[in-house]
């Protein structure tokens, strides 16, 4: 065949794209295609496709989408981790003359990937995966808003998931930080696929982003049960409210700031280049008016999980509710006032640097605010040192510090030190470990027995949140040492001998940690095998308070069978308290939602279409951008999008369940 | 003692709560408003009455943000009372995110020009 029709049906496309002279690359690929092709297999072999298209690839449940977010984020944080052990033994060896074992170009593609991969695809699917599960049962509603939506939002998610997978294997990365920042990034300097794959994979799930953002800020206004005011919301709800807000406040910051960057590469547009009027700074200035209200839209939930979590196993009534909205309200206004932070060294003038350094050190008031309401309301409590607790101190203590040399670093003139230095790194692993990971581990821990009907095992718990608190301290404290000597992030090999040995501390803590995320896996499967022992049958495990643990665990399809009205803040509480009789008559049929393989098909293509324009694939570019509108057109006449569950149904599974408290009693 | 209402639909059904629903004349009132708002900047620039550019562009700034509170009247009828104010609330938390995104970025993007691009000095320099 002919160059030109290759690269007609190809693009940039060919064998000399694949990565086969990295050995690292190719050894994984063979290992990650070896086990996918034995999930395939097994899937195949046990006739399982069927089931999961049926039940769960196409399912409107928000129960079952929110728990496909946590599959996929925690599947993503093994290649996230992976990436950060690297790191962790590249820079503890190349010290002495040694170049370590990653070349520069691989090295520079591993941290970019971290970085991407832990906050796009670890870090929000978790947080969203846990909003999902939890609002909608929380606020006593059937389902989130727009159900088909839900599924279409994960789907898009997985879809950027995937190209940043495909990315490992067929091509390369970005080689430019998490943000791309240009004149890097532009076409100029970085001609290959990388940003492309790093543009295309976050514009696909910025999509899935920010219409789930809508879904759940639409539900939370909309679905309440009757009673529930908006001050007798949970604060998890409250801290979800406002972080949907976030979402859908900043991330068409982040497609516009991504479209920009596009437009510079692929047709020649100068926004962001050096010359021609372009200003790289413009970029930077816009991609942090998304990345900060980022960081509080994964915190925020986080939040809400440690209040639920200290107020259920303190036995007490949650101190300063009103205080804790109202903080959690005003770091939603705050974090659109601070973004420039990021940047005190690029030049702006005193009065800039200062303004935005005063608005940071103020964000830590309703934040330390928040940290004295937990204090409070495990002071006197009965307290509980169950394995969601456990994180929640190791969150307060973690935090803590985190946050003190956050507010550090927000004076100027110590910026000017520590920028780009391993303090910062070590600054915001801090934060983001201690809050928003703990966070999800917490939440995972606690409402587990609520999606599963059994609880985690104990053992490997601790065992796991004794190898990640250590393993993180371990990890980052050499980081700070490191960074107050003077040592910038993203450096590959040393010179300077006596840094070494801070650089073996840190692997080893990384260690831990993947020790730790080992256990958590081990966790999973021993509860698995020991299901019966640690089996629930009450649907309240934790003598817990809010609405979501009022129903069965797992909950039946329509969440509840009659609505919920609610007359406290503790609604669950509130109604034991007050001997609350679960009905046993009168059930109605339920008006539900139907399942749609839509969602999954729109993604596929909106994947493929990224794929098409990551590799100048004109053609599948424009055939899956007609196959799309043709798909969602079609959706229209779709009539078939709900369905009653027969009163029949509701009365088996409430009888069921009649007879299991019996049972349990 | 029941704590539950016996709601059998998958959510309330609230048809009503404060949706407006725009008239024939508040439509027609609205498309001719908008028309004008258009034509004015429009004609401005075409005859060039005003003195100066500065001005002109003001003045068309000034009509493009009238031109958006029409639009939100007679089209998204927007008022305060609908969907029990959170219409409002959306506009108010939308109207003080785009100031603060656009003011703080003009205000740093100016200091970061001055401060920072080497243009005056290059061509002093040449």
């Amino acid at each position: 065949m002919s160059p030109e029709l290759l690269k007609l049906i190809f693009g940039r496309l060919g064998f000399e794209s694949l990565p086969l002279h990295e050995p690292i690359v190719v050894g994984t690929f063979v290992v990650v295609a070896l086990g996918g092709a034995a999930l395939l297999g097994g899937l195949t072999y046990f006739r399982l496709w069927g089931y999961l298209w049926r039940e769960w690839f196409t399912t409107v449940d928000h129960k079952r989408i929110g728990i496909m977010y946590m599959i996929l984020g925690i599947v993503m944080l093994l290649r996230g981790f992976a990436d950060a052990l690297m790191m962790r033994g590249q820079q503890m060896l190349a010290f002495g003359g040694s170049e370590g074992y990653l070349n520069a170009h691989h090295y520079d593609q591993v941290f970019t990937a971290h970085g991407v991969i832990m906050i796009f695809f670890v870090a929000m699917p978790l947080v969203t995966g846990l909003m999902n599960y939890v609002v909608p049962l929380q606020i006593g509603a059937r389902d989130v808003s727009f159900p088909f939506l839900n599924n279409f939002s994960f789907w898009m998610t997985v879809g950027g998931a995937v190209l940043v997978m495909a990315s490992l294997f067929i091509g390369e990365f970005a080689r430019t930080g998490w943000l791309a920042y240009p004149p890097l990034s532009n076409i100029g300097y970085s001609p290959d696929v990388g940003v492309d794959y790093y543009i295309w994979a976050l514009q696909v799930a910025g999509v899935g982003t920010t219409l789930s953002g809508i879904n759940l800020i639409c539900t939370i206004v909309k679905l309440r049960c009757p009673g529930m005011t908006m001050m007798k919301m949970p604060v998890f709800t409250w801290t979800s409210l406002c972080t949907n807000v976030l979402i859908v406040a900043s991330f068409p910051v982040l497609t516009v700031v991504l479209a920009l960057l596009s437009l510079d590469r692929y047709v020649g547009t100068n926004f962001f280049t050096n010359d021609f009027g372009g200003s790289p700074m413009m970029y930077v200035n816009l991609i942090w008016i998304w990345g900060h209200p980022e960081v509080y839209i994964l915190v925020l939930p986080a939040f809400g999980i440690f209040s639920e979590v200290t107020s259920t196993f303190s036995g007490k009534r949650l101190f300063g509710y009103t205080s804790m909205v109202y903080a959690t309200v005003v770091i939603t206004i705050l974090s659109y006032l601070v973004w420039l932070h990021h940047f005190f060294t690029m030049g702006s003038g005193a009065s800039v640097n200062s303004f935005f350094g005063i608005t940071t050190m103020i964000i830590s008031i309703p934040t330390g605010a928040k940290m004295f309401n937990w204090l409070f309301t495990m002071y006197r409590g009965r307290i509980r040192y169950e394995l969601p607790m456990m994180w929640t101190i190791a969150f307060m203590l973690t935090f803590v510090i985190g946050g003190m040399t956050g507010v550090l670093l927000a004076v100027p003139p110590a910026d000017f030190v520590l920028h780009n230095s391993l303090f910062l790194i070590a600054h915001f692993h801090n934060v983001i470990i201690g809050g928003v990971v703990f966070g999800a581990f917490a939440g995972i821990n606690y409402w587990f027995p609520k999606a599963f009907g059994f609880k985690l095992d104990p053992f490997w718990g601790k065992m796991s949140f004794w190898f990640w608190v250590t393993g993180f301290y371990l990890a980052f404290m050499p980081l700070y040492v490191l960074g107050l000597m003077g040592v910038t992030r993203r450096l590959r090999v040393f010179d300077d001998p006596s840094l070494q040995i801070w650089f073996v501390i840190a692997a080893i803590g990384a260690v831990f940690v993947f020790i730790g995320i080992l256990s958590m896996l081990m966790q999973f499967a021993v509860s698995l095998l020991k299901r019966e022992q640690l089996k629930d049958v009450t649907g309240d495990p934790w003598d817990a308070r809010t609405l979501e643990w009022a129903t069965s665990s797992p909950p039946p399809d329509y969440n509840f069978a009659f609505t919920p009205v609610v007359h406290d803040n503790d609604a669950w509480w509130d109604m034991k308290k007050r001997g609350y009789q679960r009905p046993l008559t009168g059930f109605k049929p339920i008006h539900m939602p139907s399942s749609t393989g839509t969602g999954v098909i729109l993604a596929g293509l909106a994947t493929a279409m990224g794929f098409g324009l990551i590799w100048y694939i004109w053609w599948l570019a424009a055939v899956s951008f007609i196959a799309m509108l043709a798909v969602g057109i079609g959706h229209t006449f779709n009539y078939h999008r709900d369905f009653d569950i027969p009163a029949e149904d509701v009365i088996r599974t409430e009888d069921a369940r009649t007879k299991l408290l019996a049972g349990a009693k | 003692m029941s704590t539950d209402t016996h709601a059998a639909g998958a959510h309330d059904h609230h048809h009503g709560d404060g949706h407006a629903h725009g008239t024939f004349s508040s439509y027609m009132l609205g498309f001719v408003l908008s028309v004008v708002l258009t034509a004015i900047p429009f004609w401005l620039v075409m005859s060039g009455t005003l003195p100066s550019k500065q001005v002109t562009a003001l003045v068309i700034m000034a009509f493009a943000i009238v031109q958006i509170v029409v639009h939100m009247i007679y089209f998204l009828h927007m008022n305060t009372t609908s969907e029990n104010g959170w219409s409002m609330m959306a506009l108010i938390f939308t109207i003080v995110m785009v100031v603060i995104a656009l003011s703080g970025s003009l205000w740093v993007m100016s200091h970061l020009n001055s401060n920072m691009m080497p243009v005056h000095q290059m061509t002093g320099m040449k």
